[in-house]
């Protein structure tokens, strides 16, 4: 038996291997638009067969880093290897790199075949091995039967899969992919993601993506670089990002969250105790935090790591009361919103494990909220 | 335009719950017979200044010379009690065909406004992808200059090309007085007078539909392209020129059109024995008051021009239709 994609993905983790070299280093590369600083010093070492997300909101830099990597913008500063190359001001058509557009760009006057066939055209391969590529790769995203139509009788599925034929059909050595599933509908981005995902491991390219969707972030991505106004922030796999965010901007920006202001009020190095004024009960946390001693903290809670229930918790920290504001069935799911006495409102999802739960908590009812020792992240900044 | 519009926006409107209400009815019926009104109005025009203006021409073309006033028999007439006679006078036609005259000067126009055409094309396509492709701010001023020289008369600017052009004019005296050449060169009343004239009058037309073309483009299809390996002027040539092909028809269109027709440029600046339509179509008209002939000769020219037009665009519209590549 062939070892899962989940086995494969928790044993590839190149870096963490002092020996693995970097297959792209982007090195203190900086973008100004006039004053406006697009990207701001960024260095960041991204390894072969990854499947690297650029995530953040509108405007933070992602899709600027992305185009000079493609050659389409030039660096004020700074410089960008690939596979040991100094491509910093190469043209996009003398390098190995090929790029998935956000609006596909297809060429709307080639039908789906001269589409894909552009690129091998230009390496002026011979027609018979054009041909043979272009099938196969029309093949592979399940297009066979359309190569003779033109994009605009294609849906945006079919469009955003000859993109991704056209760039791929040259095996180039990275592919970058800016919001590849933006312009489809949830059932298809899903699928779509997973199909991604077994391409890329089936050609081994390195992916670049950029994208402001977390959750298709979380999917593709071997890591992700999370951008805020022209710097990374944070780079890690899914899970790290998830759970051990380094700021607030990170925590609040991946997923929903509980965020409490405290202070330190006990700092030892196996665990802190934070006392917050919206809650009743200080929050004791398993785990050392490098702050000074009643510095300001933020702990962050996520609403599926919130029990609720009806009895008071046994212990003196970690917990809450609050009064049921609003309950979203989401089906697999349900969001609770509770407000504390404080006036705070906190978000908890519970998930419907029973299909017919007696006594489930209502509306307008008093409860306690918990959570384990480990489930606060602590944030100094 | 599609039906639902009106309704969408009434039911998003302040009163969602009562679409129905009189104002809202009142709303829709206004707004459809607006509609009708602002179609018709091309349609009216186009009936009035093109479809009856037409007819009377090809009623002319038809009906033999006579002199009276208006020099032409009628086509109709009352031939006794309610018999209506009508007399089909094919000979015009005939005419056209047996005088070797109007070939000749059908060819020569034909042949004068294709090369002004290409000439055209090859100086308004740098043109107009140079303004299309500056800076927003520039390319409103690259616009109006363009459009400017609409604003002198027509004749004015002709005329102006004369002085310009005659053997003691600004061209020759320069380059004498360069001593580039000895003797003036002989300019005006030539056919490369004519061919600057055209060109010069003509431009605009070239360069307004090939601009609005190039402007829309999608310029992230020559990012695809140059990073599938397509160097510039590859990309150029696989992507922008193909896609401006609709703005190099229109603009085409619109400069041999009028060119074939073209009256006042070659009896103003070209050789007076070059035999050019428009200038038969005047003697005829004026000089030899023969309104049927000359009526003869435009209907001609028309049927000319508008079937490989009418031709075109039909392949064209089957070839979007069914989604062939060329």
């Amino acid at each position: 038996m062939a070892t899962s994609p989940r086995d494969k993905q928790l044993k590839f983790e190149p870096w963490n291997d002092p020996d693995a070299k970097p297959f792209v280093r982007i090195h203190r590369i900086t973008k100004k638009f006039g004053e406006f600083v697009a990207v701001d010093d960024v260095t960041l070492d991204i390894y072969q067969k990854e499947i690297f997300c650029l995530l953040g909101g509108s405007g933070c830099g992602k899709t600027t880093l992305l185009r000079m990597l493609a050659g389409f913008e030039r660096p004020t500063s700074g410089k960008v290897f690939i596979d040991g190359v100094d491509v910093t001001n190469m043209p996009p058509y003398e390098q190995a790199v090929n790029m998935m557009f956000q609006s596909y760009a297809l060429f709307p006057h080639m039908t789906v075949e001269q589409n894909v066939a552009f690129g091998l055209k230009q390496e002026r391969r011979a027609k018979a091995e054009i041909a043979k590529r272009v099938a196969d790769m029309l093949e592979m995203v399940k297009l066979g039967p359309f190569g003779k139509r033109k994009p605009h009788q294609l849906s945006g599925g079919q469009r955003q899969r000859v993109a991704l034929a056209r760039a791929l059909v040259t095996k180039p050595k990275l592919l970058l992919l800016d919001e590849p599933l933006a312009a489809l509908d949830k059932k298809l981005r899903e699928y779509t993601q997973f199909e991604l995902i077994n391409i890329q491991e089936t050609l081994g390219v390195t992916f670049i993506v950029v994208t402001h969707d977390q959750e298709e972030a979380m999917t593709l991505s071997s890591r992700i670089g999370v951008m805020n106004h022209g710097e990374i922030v944070q780079v890690g796999t899914p899970s790290e990002i998830y759970e051990y965010p380094s700021s607030r901007f990170v925590t609040e920006f991946i997923g929903s969250v509980n965020m409490f202001e405290g202070r330190l009020i006990e700092d030892e190095p196996a665990y802190v105790r934070i006392q917050c004024d919206e809650l009743e009960a200080p929050i004791y946390v398993d785990h050392g935090v490098s702050a000074a001693p009643g510095a300001t903290v933020w702990a962050a809670i996520r609403p599926e790591k919130v029990t609720v229930g009806r009895e008071r918790p046994a212990t003196a920290d970690n917990w809450a009361t609050a009064v049921v504001r609003d309950i979203a069935y989401m089906g697999d799911l349900s969001v609770y919103l509770l407000r504390l006495d404080s006036g705070k409102v906190v978000r908890v999802t519970q998930p419907n494990t029973y299909r017919h739960a007696e006594d489930r908590i209502t509306w307008d009812e008093r409860v306690f909220l918990s959570w384990h020792a480990s489930s606060p992240v602590v944030v100094t900044k | 335009m599609s039906e639902p519009g009106p309704i969408v926006l009434l039911g998003a409107g302040p009163s969602p719950a009562r679409p129905q209400s009189a104002f809202g009815r009142w709303l829709r019926r206004v707004r459809l017979q607006g509609r009708t009104l602002v179609t018709s109005v091309p349609y009216l025009w186009l009936l009035l200044f093109f479809l009856i203006p037409f007819v009377i021409v090809l009623k002319i073309a038809f009906s033999d010379s006579q002199i009276a006033m208006p020099p032409y028999e009628p086509l109709f007439s009352w031939a006794g009690e309610q018999v209506l006679q009508i007399k089909l006078n094919l000979s015009n036609f005939a005419f056209l065909v047996e005088d070797d005259l109007y070939w000749k000067a059908y060819l020569t126009s034909i042949f004068v406004a294709a090369v002004s055409t290409l000439l055209c094309l090859a100086v308004g396509y740098p043109m107009a992808y140079a303004i299309a492709r500056s800076n927003p701010a520039m390319r409103n001023v690259l616009l109006l200059l363009v459009i400017l020289p609409f604003w002198t008369s027509f004749l004015l600017r002709v005329y102006a090309w004369i002085g310009i052009l005659k053997n003691n004019g600004f061209v020759n005296q320069a380059l004498m007085g360069l001593g580039v050449i000895d003797e003036p060169i002989q300019m005006l009343q030539t056919n490369f007078a004519v061919y600057v004239g055209i060109v010069y009058s003509y431009l605009p037309f070239m360069i307004l539909p090939l601009y609005a073309n190039l402007e829309k483009m999608d310029l992230t299809l020559l990012e695809a392209a140059a990073d599938l390996g397509s160097r510039p002027w590859k990309s150029f040539l696989k992507i922008t020129l193909p896609l401006s092909l609709p703005g190099i028809v229109a603009g085409c269109l619109l400069v041999f059109i009028p060119a074939v027709g073209e009256f006042v440029i070659p009896s103003l600046l070209g050789d007076p024995g070059m035999l050019m339509i428009g200038k038969v179509l005047w003697t005829e008209f004026f000089n030899n008051r023969d309104w049927p002939v000359a009526s003869a000769v435009a209907i001609a020219l028309l049927l000319f021009l508008v079937i490989p037009m009418m031709y075109y665009q039909r392949t064209q519209e089957s070839e979007s239709g069914r989604g062939m590549h060329r």
